[in-house]
């Protein structure tokens, strides 16, 4: 026999988790009541194809959560126990120590700059590809690739011997007349190489910009453009709206995935953070004061620090979305 | 529900748009090259070679000997050479190249064995089976989601050092035995979820129980979502490097990521030809896998949104 099944009906916005949420799963069966004997062994069968997942989620996951919290508070380097400290941690962490001050400034620019540039190219070369008939799908492979390998150590290589000194950007710059050197050991030009870095990886959410864009109904804007709309403001009133949905999955994703972005800046400071500090990004200062310097404890405040900003971050996102992601047959 | 007329049976006719393009005549045929369709293809074409610039530097400088790096700016060497390649072949630090290579490929096939076994039994209990927990649960699967790993890697690796297991694959293997990337199991649901009830509610009634269903009717439907799971999990733990940089210590534990900061460390200044050709090997199986599967994989991100 063969196995067939139903095409998955394409969604356009990879379900976004709080639409998933609630009330899963869906009443099983057809409507027998369910008596409390079938109900019990439901339960136990649940469990026993869950129990992998929940031995990790309470033993890798939330333990650990539980454990890195009380860390936060005490000061400890794996070998003599835990001292409590009580918030001596998070008041050195913001009075104390311009290193992390630092590496918080060098994180949102990288953050803030980063990703917003990011999404813009992605956004643009979607609607490009969007627009030509012919070999749309070897370009969007060909753009997509970085964005596979973006995160490895030897595009991390690739980046630094690039931008290096008398490297293929330095010599292109300087024949055309723009003599600034070396990027990597430049205190002004190694964040924005990073955020080239970043930028450069725009594949991934540009083709959820492009399944977002080929759902966009033809008919919108054949209506716009006979009311008179020029292209700029088909894009305002058109494509934006449509796509609101889907910029919103690629920020929170994006936003969060560059405050954890690590290797590529451990590779090209060789876990320095260097020059200056301008690539010790949040994840690299964490990783040296736990693994090098032994400061658990500061490093776990540290963590619970950047976990509370991603949380926000993503609430305030959850929440202003209300106000200007547009749900199809959402009519407010 | 019929399942025959507009059943497919491979991913790659998932991706059919929902509005069928138009014959293929009338979109290729005949169409006029305008100025703003050339415009757009030189666009294009300018933005591949820009993308793929760094990738093809880096083929292209494995023939060239150290002496021209920092001294040749071209991208072609001026006298090829294939020496890097042999030197990199005697590895380093008395350790050679194909151990390091050995050592991926072990963490790589059982990441992949173990996310797919855990994700799959999760992500059947989440999409078909009603019981008590099962909606605070998912929530929270979801909600791993957006936790950022480094809350969890300080004590995960004190429990790993108590356990004694520092310097060995286990702490690199054992998580993906327990479903710990979300991203599987919440594709895996999703695609359960699109199978039709019938197809288990008919082996249910024949007295499957949920093994049978999930091992004789649900695991061969969602082969797709299996491949794609597979292919990313192969290529995030080849590439992982924070994982083996915390875990392993003995060089000869090195999965190549590490190695590589071996050659980067300490040749960089004297050879950098032995470091671009370690660094191209290092990413030869990722660049193929895509090759191969560049369907899978796009398509993967495009409908799930998974990260890259």
């Amino acid at each position: 026999m063969t196995t067939q099944l139903e095409p998955r009906p394409k969604t356009v916005a990879p379900d976004l988790p709080t639409s998933a949420k609630p009330s899963q799963p869906r009443p099983g069966g057809k409507g027998i009541r369910r008596g409390s004997k079938q109900a019990a062994r439901e339960t136990r069968a649940g469990y026993g194809f869950l129990l992998p997942w929940l031995i990790g989620f309470f033993g890798l996951t939330v333990g650990p959560m539980a454990f890195s919290l009380y860390l936060a508070f005490t000061r400890y380097n794996l070998f003599t126990d835990p001292q409590w400290i009580g918030f001596d941690n998070f008041t050195r962490m913001f009075t104390q120590d311009p290193q992390f001050l630092q590496s918080v400034q060098v994180t949102l620019i990288y953050v803030l700059v980063g990703t917003p540039i990011k999404l813009a190219a992605a956004l643009g070369v979607a609607m490009l590809l969007n627009a030509v008939t012919r070999g749309s799908g070897f370009f969007r492979s060909a753009f997509y690739a970085p964005s596979l390998i973006g995160a490895s150590v030897s595009v991390a290589i690739v980046w630094r011997a690039m931008f290096n000194t008398d490297g293929p950007v330095d010599t292109g710059l300087s024949s055309v007349g723009i003599d600034i050197g070396g990027w990597v050991g430049n205190v002004d030009l190694v964040l924005p190489m990073m955020i080239l870095l970043a930028v450069w990886q725009f594949g991934a959410p540009m083709v959820i910009f492009l399944a977002g864009l080929k759902q966009v109904p033809r008919e919108l804007y054949e209506a716009a453009e006979m009311d008179g709309a020029g292209k700029f403001r088909q894009f305002r009133s058109v494509t934006m709206p449509m796509l609101s949905s889907v910029i919103f999955f690629n920020l929170l994703l994006e936003t969060i995935n560059a405050f954890q972005v690590f290797a590529s800046a451990y590779i090209i400071s060789n876990g320095s953070g260097g020059p200056a500090g301008q690539t010790n990004f949040y994840t690299l200062y964490l990783y040296g004061r736990a693994f090098r310097d032994g400061q658990m404890g500061y490093a776990s405040a540290m963590a619970w620090v950047l976990l509370l900003v991603v949380a926000v971050i993503a609430f305030i996102l959850f929440k202003t979305s209300k106000s200007w992601v547009h749900y199809a047959g959402d009519n407010r | 529900m019929s399942t025959s007329s507009s059943a497919i049976s491979s991913p790659s006719q998932l991706e059919a748009p929902l509005v069928a393009p138009p014959p293929r005549e009338a979109r290729s045929g005949r169409r006029k090259l305008t100025p703003g369709r050339v415009a757009q293809y030189v666009l294009l074409a300018l933005l591949t070679a820009i993308v793929l610039y760094p990738m093809i530097w880096l083929f292209i400088s494995t023939f060239k000997p150290s002496s021209e790096f920092g001294q040749n700016p071209g991208l072609l060497p001026e006298n090829g050479t294939i020496d890097n390649y042999f030197k990199v072949l005697e590895g380093i630090g008395g350790i050679p190249l194909w151990k390091f290579f050995a050592n991926s490929l072990l963490l790589a096939v059982a990441a992949v064995v173990g996310t797919l076994a855990s994700s799959s039994l999760a992500a059947y209990a989440f999409a078909r089976i009603r019981f008590r927990g099962a909606g605070i649960f998912f929530a929270a699967m979801i909600g791993t989601l957006l936790l950022p790993f480094h809350v969890i890697i300080i004590p995960q690796y004190v429990l790993f050092q108590r356990l004694d297991l520092v310097d060995t694959f286990w702490p690199l293997i054992i998580p993906k035995f327990l479903a710990t990337e979300a991203f599987f199991v919440f594709l895996i649901v999703q695609f359960i979820r699109n199978i039709p009830r019938d197809m288990d509610e008919a082996a249910r009634i024949d007295g499957a129980g949920h093994l049978r269903t999930f091992f004789s009717v649900i695991l061969p439907l969602i082969k797709p979502a299996l491949i794609t799971s597979a292919i990313f999990t192969f290529i995030w733990t080849w590439n992982d490097f924070l994982g083996p940089l915390l875990y392993l210590n003995s060089p000869e534990n090195y999965p190549l990521p590490i190695a590589l900061r071996l050659y980067n460390d300490q040749t960089s200044v004297s050879d950098y030809g032995a470091t671009v050709a370690v660094s191209f090997l290092a990413l030869l199986p990722v660049l193929l896998f895509f090759l191969v599967f560049q369907r899978f994989l796009v398509d993967g991100v495009a409908t799930q949104g998974l990260k890259g």
